[in-house]
């Protein structure tokens, strides 16, 4: 069975457009989902949940949404911590105020605030473009922590102005709190990574997305055949800080448990996702889940190299951590500007040539 | 001849009432006049031609059919009724297609993508049904790639369906960037230098596809091109431009004749 579209053939067009449109793709599409909801619940322990798996989803959310807005749309932000914030304090709020509403409820209605706020920080981009709007959206990070800092309702007026997330339960297990089962808490995000990957590709590939590309590539020809800049804009803006706003929201109600604005939600963050849609790949699905693989396991892999394997004192390692993380961006941005997706493609293209040289 | 109701042209086509009439449009930029109290109009199924020197105001006239500049004097009319200052993407709406002197294509999409585009201004399902894909959105995909597909097949572009438009030769892209046109069905068509930096090869052959978009889809076209031979060979009238002002105004035989004309182009002489 070798890897290649020979033998296996398109009868409609709805059958070409498929996402995997090669039949060992499909097949290793399903043996990954259903590995990742049926066999990893069983074997996760609070280590690799809380390390990588968990963060590793929460990003890949986030990354999707900003891979709309730059990757797809071609609008630069670097206010994506802020809106996380939003969708963090959002869910905070919707918790401590309505006790008896659903974790799922209070994640998506998180993500429908995020979007909102996103959609009006998004306004400036109708008139300013690059650089300018990335400077535009910092903005929105300063802004927004400041906000958070500042109003002491946001935070329930608690004296450490820390928020944490109370005990909730879904099904009846615990996800938020103390007591969460790393399973439980897996599954949940893992839920909302697949299904909202799913809705995000199914939006690029057919008209929105086809809008929005039409912006990033040249904007001036995309009004010419019909888009209405206006809303194929903020139509980004909305759906991308959705998606920040919902990993925000998981991001503290599900793995932190407890935050505070400037430290989680910080610069730092802003910057973190910028760097996993650019490493994954610009306007890719793969490339989002990719790049945010690249930077959660990463750090994780060097620490446990350095301190397991060869004994080094922790602290030095967390230094040579930033120096050789910093390095294998520069090196590998260098190598493949286009990330990680765009090797994983000629790779691809390469084995459906294999074992042939044409 | 411009105040007949229809006309027949020496091939035999009959061409019908004004799709798109300009009345004394002038456009200015600060002091620049750069469009100066034009007026002519544009017939269902004709191909019309604007010639004229570099700098003579031609582009700016199709922005202003299109609606990226809006004239400070003047009317446009649209199936005689007058136009207000509406966006480019409200007149795609209404109908008008065009094409740019210099590619303008969405380079980081493939032929197929860029031609789907086209179909933009048909789409009748929003943001939710494309959400769910199953259903509305799916079907509407599939009918727009029938539609598509026909375009392809109509421009002999089938082998660079999936190849990103950035990776293929320029007279292919002009190419693509005319499916994309078509694939709005457009009742005006408007090219902006659609031979520009072409070979006679590839000239014959876009001719070819401009003189059969015309004839199997009844399409009417305004075009801009540098190319005597080619605008004489296939244009029914055309209009000449020179520093912002109109100068000649016919069929290819009567502007080849006008002495206005063969000033602007060959000079005149100063003694």
């Amino acid at each position: 069975m070798f890897y290649r579209e020979a033998g296996d053939f398109k009868t409609s067009y709805s059958k070409d457009e498929q996402t995997f449109p090669i039949k060992l793709d499909r097949t290793g599409y399903y043996a990954v989902m259903l590995f990742a909801f049926c066999v990893v619940p069983f074997m996760v322990n609070d280590y690799w949940a809380s390390a990588v798996l968990l963060p590793f989803l929460i990003y890949a959310i986030a990354v999707i949404g900003l891979n709309i807005l730059i990757g797809y749309c071609g609008q630069l932000s670097l206010g994506s911590g802020g809106f996380m914030a939003v969708g963090a304090y959002s869910s905070y709020k919707l918790m401590t105020s309505f006790p008896d509403l659903s974790m799922v409820i209070v994640i998506l209605l998180s993500g429908l605030i995020t979007a909102l706020v996103g959609t009006a920080f998004g306004l400036p981009s109708l008139r300013i473009k690059g650089f300018y709007l990335a400077v535009a959206t910092l903005a929105a990070q300063f802004f927004l922590v400041w906000l958070f800092n500042k109003v002491a309702w946001f935070y329930n007026y608690s004296a450490s102005g820390q928020i944490s997330a109370p005990e909730r339960t879904i099904f009846g297990f615990y996800i938020t709190g103390p007591n969460t089962q790393p399973a439980v808490a897996y599954l949940f995000c893992l839920a909302f990574a697949v299904g909202l990957a799913w809705v995000a590709r199914n939006m690029t590939r057919s008209n929105t997305g086809r809008k929005w590309m039409a912006i990033r590539d040249m904007d001036i020809a995309a009004e010419i055949i019909g888009v209405n800049p206006l809303k194929a804009k903020l139509s980004a803006f909305a759906v991308s800080s959705f998606y920040i706003g919902v990993a925000g929201a998981l991001l503290f109600s599900v793995y932190l448990g407890a935050a505070e604005v400037g430290e989680s939600f910080g610069m730092s963050k802003s910057f973190l996702l910028v760097f996993m849609v650019i490493i994954g790949g610009l306007g890719s699905m793969f490339g989002s889940f990719a790049g945010a693989a690249f930077m959660v396991l990463l750090p994780v892999l060097l620490k446990n190299i350095m301190v397991g394997q060869l004994g080094w004192a922790t602290d030095i390692a967390a230094h040579f951590e930033f120096v050789i993380v910093g390095l294998l961006i520069v090196i590998f941005l260098i190598v493949e500007p286009h990330g990680l997706a765009a090797l994983w493609r000629v790779a691809k293209d390469k084995l459906r040539l294999w074992p042939f040289p044409h | 001849m411009s105040n007949v109701e229809t006309y027949t042209t020496p091939d035999g086509r009959t061409i019908g009432a004004p799709v798109m009439e300009m009345k004394n449009i002038t456009l200015r930029f600060g002091g620049v006049v750069a469009i100066k109290d034009i007026s002519f109009d544009i017939r269902e199924g004709e191909i019309r031609a604007i010639i004229g020197p570099n700098g003579a105001g031609k582009s700016s006239m199709l922005n202003v059919i299109n609606g990226f500049y809006h004239p400070q004097e003047g009317e446009v009319l649209f199936h005689g009724k007058k136009r207000g200052p509406l966006r480019p993407y409200q007149i795609a709406a209404q109908g008008v297609a065009r094409t740019f002197q210099n590619i303008a294509l969405f380079k980081g999409m493939s032929t197929l993508d860029n031609i789907m585009c086209g179909r933009l201004t048909h789409s009748k399902t929003g943001m939710l049904s494309h959400v769910l894909w199953k259903g509305k959105a799916e079907r509407e995909e599939t009918e727009n790639r029938e539609k598509v597909e026909k375009i392809i097949d109509f421009l002999e572009i089938q082998t660079i369906r999936k190849t990103p438009v950035g990776r293929l030769p320029y007279g292919l892209q002009k190419r693509v960037e005319l499916g994309r046109a078509l694939a709005a069905e457009p009742s005006l068509l408007l090219l902006d230098e659609p031979m520009a930096g072409m070979n006679v090869e590839e000239k014959e052959d876009m001719s070819r596809f401009i003189l059969d978009v015309n004839d199997e889809f009844g399409t009417t076209i305004a075009l801009i091109e540098h190319d005597m031979g080619v605008v004489m060979d296939i244009a029914d009238r055309v209009v000449v431009m020179d520093y912002g002002k109109k100068i000649g105004d016919g069929t290819p035989a009567e502007v080849q004749a006008n002495q206005d004309v063969i000033d602007a182009y060959l000079g005149v002489a100063h003694d």
